[in-house]
């Protein structure tokens, strides 16, 4: 691996040279939020952020994504044919991502590249994309990475970890697509006595995370029992949520989707949206029932996706890099490692589990 | 508040164990700061979670919808507007209910604060003798004045004390006086502007909107077994981030808030991005303040005009 020194006052130019071989997307300040835009030309990533409000996915996983377009003038030749939109898959970069939004894509793509199906539409995003990420120096109080696979270093599913050393980035070139980014920008100084700089950064950074989920017992608990617990966890948990969805928009692993028709006059387009198993019409059958009809089976749902099914079906650990957006965001204070725990240490002899936070 | 919170545990407790109610619906304090979470607690242990303090801002009338026990509920004044109108649109009994009120110091703006500091918040400490809260974070400690963060609908509460309870927590607060509390400043100046403007004002209130409708399941009011932007035979309403199906989304559902609406708040403390649909409700307020002299939630005995006739109506074309 090649570690290159990028002086501050040489990374903007760096920048300017990869606008001629790469769409660029970055985090920026919107109103009071951070998120991940489409740079213009000349547009800078703000690289002082603590994380964007939204995850990254949006960026290989728009919200609303068009499959098709077609025609219903029924005297047009190409009435009713669905026909596949023209579609950007020009090389891109996104300069910044913090390593646990990265690593989500490499969790997505457990599932959205499978023997037995492709998701193209991702797979190609995924494909043209360089991702250069941004270790965390300052973590905050709801993250909890180290614990869920990922750290604030972690360079699993990065092509370049940028580390901020002051006046200066120590550039980890970790891939080839991450050697030919460094090529473009012209970022090739070696930088010298790295090694040690970054492990101590790193140390640093980690210890500052202080909240974290026990995930250990996961895989051993009875798929039956866990499901099973409605006293002891799914009641409890169920009782606040409002089934808004925020927890799964926000999450950079939920891949759930759903596709609709929309036609506009004499024409239409099937596009696919994020979908949400928290919403009761994700699971509404055509004949009306609803095996989710109660907001219990969706919490339930969602929590054993995550950290249940997701394990035992991949055993890749949980469907979770602790970004601790949920956490953040979800209107009534569900909290994700309270219930983690909880799932963890559940005891179906005893029907208890340890509360913590 | 301890006092607050100590009180909500012993009149709990008392309850569950004279058998008054099969539960109590209350908060518990949160994981992280500013936010409370709603819990019920079924025995006494579990009413020890119990707390009261400036971030009660969920609705709690939001969660007795159709339940069938008796239920013992923790109301401030809001909550306890959206009880009668639950009890008037029959969405629960008013003898299944024993109402623990709490006459209500107001809440605070949890988007406001968390826009106001300079990096996360890790503690929120608030001092009740002189009405300030101290936020820190790493690297900084602010001390703020508790009046100049309250959710914009508290600064303009005029019912702080419940209007339906069966017991209190506490004497009632002094309410405001409506002299000095100007509620339609903000309305007004929508109405005051041109077209365009009003075009522009609303494109930008709801540009960040991800269609999660956390403002739509937070409210009380919003309890149709099936939402008209959830209906898909026919599909009123198309489903992506399209603007102009988000704006139908926010505009039907005002209206069918008007009139009984209470300005909770739940809405906006609830979205994950901080917009502000009461823009929406307090006009449909306003109006129905002014064309049929009526506030939702204050009474018992009359019914909303919206969902009354009356052979005398005065307009033409009703009859
Ligand atoms: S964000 Fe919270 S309230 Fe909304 S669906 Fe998720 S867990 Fe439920
Ligand atoms: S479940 Fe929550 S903490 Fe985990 S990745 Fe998703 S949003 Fe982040
Ligand atoms: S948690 Fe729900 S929305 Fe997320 S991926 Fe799983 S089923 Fe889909
Ligand atoms: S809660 Fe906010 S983001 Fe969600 S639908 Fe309502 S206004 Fe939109």
């Amino acid at each position: 691996m090649k570690v290159i020194k990028i002086d501050k006052s040489e990374f903007n130019a760096g920048l300017e040279k990869l606008e001629n071989a790469y769409r660029l997307f970055g985090p920026v300040k919107e109103q009071s939020y951070y998120a991940f835009k489409a740079l213009d030309a000349g547009e800078k990533p703000d690289l002082e952020y603590t994380n964007t409000r939204l995850s990254a996915k949006s960026l290989l996983y728009p919200q609303s994504e068009v499959l098709f377009e077609y025609s219903l003038d029924k005297s047009d030749a190409d009435y009713a044919i669905l026909k596949e939109p023209e579609k950007d898959y020009s090389p891109r970069a996104v300069i910044g991502i913090r390593p646990c939004d990265a690593d989500a894509f490499a969790v997505v793509r457990r599932n959205f590249e499978t023997p037995e199906y492709q998701d193209t539409y991702w797979l190609k995003n995924y494909d043209a994309t360089t991702l250069v990420g941004l270790a965390c120096d300052n973590p905050v109080p709801t993250c909890f990475c180290t614990s869920a696979g990922s750290g604030p270093f972690n360079e699993a599913n990065l092509d370049v970890l940028l580390v901020d050393t002051g006046d200066a980035y120590l550039a980890r070139v970790l891939t080839e697509k991450g050697e030919k980014l460094a090529d473009s920008a012209g970022w090739t100084k070696p930088a010298d006595q790295s090694e040690e700089d970054v492990s101590k950064r790193r140390s640093e950074a980690e210890s500052k995370i202080k909240s974290r989920v026990n995930t250990e017992n996961l895989k051993d608990q009875a798929l039956t029992s866990l499901y099973d617990a409605d006293a002891a966890i799914w009641e409890k948990e169920a009782f606040s949520c409002i089934n808004c969805g925020t927890c799964t928009y926000a999450c950079p692993t939920c891949w759930c989707f759903d596709v609709q028709d929309e036609n506009y006059g004499k024409s239409g387009v099937r596009i696919r949206n994020w979908d949400s198993c928290m919403y009761p019409l994700f699971s509404v059958h055509a004949s009306g029932h609803n095996p989710r009809g109660q907001k219990l089976a969706r919490i339930r749902q969602r929590f054993m996706h995550k950290l249940k099914y997701y394990v035992d079906k991949y055993d890749k650990g949980i469907q979770c890099t602790g970004c601790g957006r949920c956490v953040r965001m979800c209107p009534v204070n569900i909290d994700i490692r309270r219930v983690c725990n909880q799932m963890n240490s559940y005891d179906p002899e005893s029907c208890s589990c340890a509360v913590t936070s | 508040m301890t006092t607050y919170s100590d009180k909500i545990k012993e009149i709990s407790k008392r309850l569950l164990k004279e058998g008054k109610v099969d539960l109590v619906i209350g908060f518990r304090k949160g994981s992280v700061p500013l936010m409370n979470q709603p819990m019920f607690a079924k025995n006494e242990g579990d009413v020890d979670s119990f707390v009261w303090d400036s971030n009660c801002g969920i609705n709690l009338a939001n969660y007795v919808t159709d339940r069938s026990e008796k239920i013992g509920i923790v109301a401030k004044g809001c909550d306890s507007r959206n009880l009668v109108v639950h009890i008037i649109e029959n969405k629960i009994k008013r003898d299944q209910l024993h109402i623990i009120g709490v006459p209500c110091k107001a809440m605070v703006d949890r988007h406001k604060i968390a826009a106001m500091m300079p990096g996360e918040i890790e503690s929120i400490e608030e001092n009740e003798a002189d009405g300030t809260l101290t936020v820190t974070g790493s690297g900084f400690s602010e001390t703020l004045n508790k009046a100049g963060v309250l959710q914009e609908n508290c600064a303009l509460c005029m019912h702080r004390n419940p209007v339906l309870y069966d017991e209190l927590i506490a004497e009632e607060v002094t309410e405001q006086n409506p002299e000095e509390v100007d509620q339609y400043a903000a309305v007004r100046e929508v109405e005051n502007m041109a077209p365009e403007e009003k075009w522009a004002y609303f494109d930008s209130l709801f540009s960040e909107c991800i269609r999660c409708y956390a403002c739509r399941n937070a409210c009380p009011l919003c309890y149709c077994p099936t939402c008209f932007v959830d209906e898909s035979k026919p599909q009123w309403v198309g489903k992506s981030v399209d603007p102009a199906d988000v704006r139908t989304f926010h505009f039907l559902r005002a209206y069918h808030c008007a009139g009984r609406c209470t300005d909770c708040g739940a809405c906006v403390r609830s979205c994950p991005v901080g917009i502000n649909v009461r823009a929406l409700t307090k006009k449909l307020e306003k109006d129905c303040l002014e064309n049929f002299d009526w506030k939702s939630g204050l009474t018992l005995d009359k019914r909303p005009p919206l969902d009354t006739f009356r052979p005398d109506d005065p307009e033409e074309f009703i009859k």
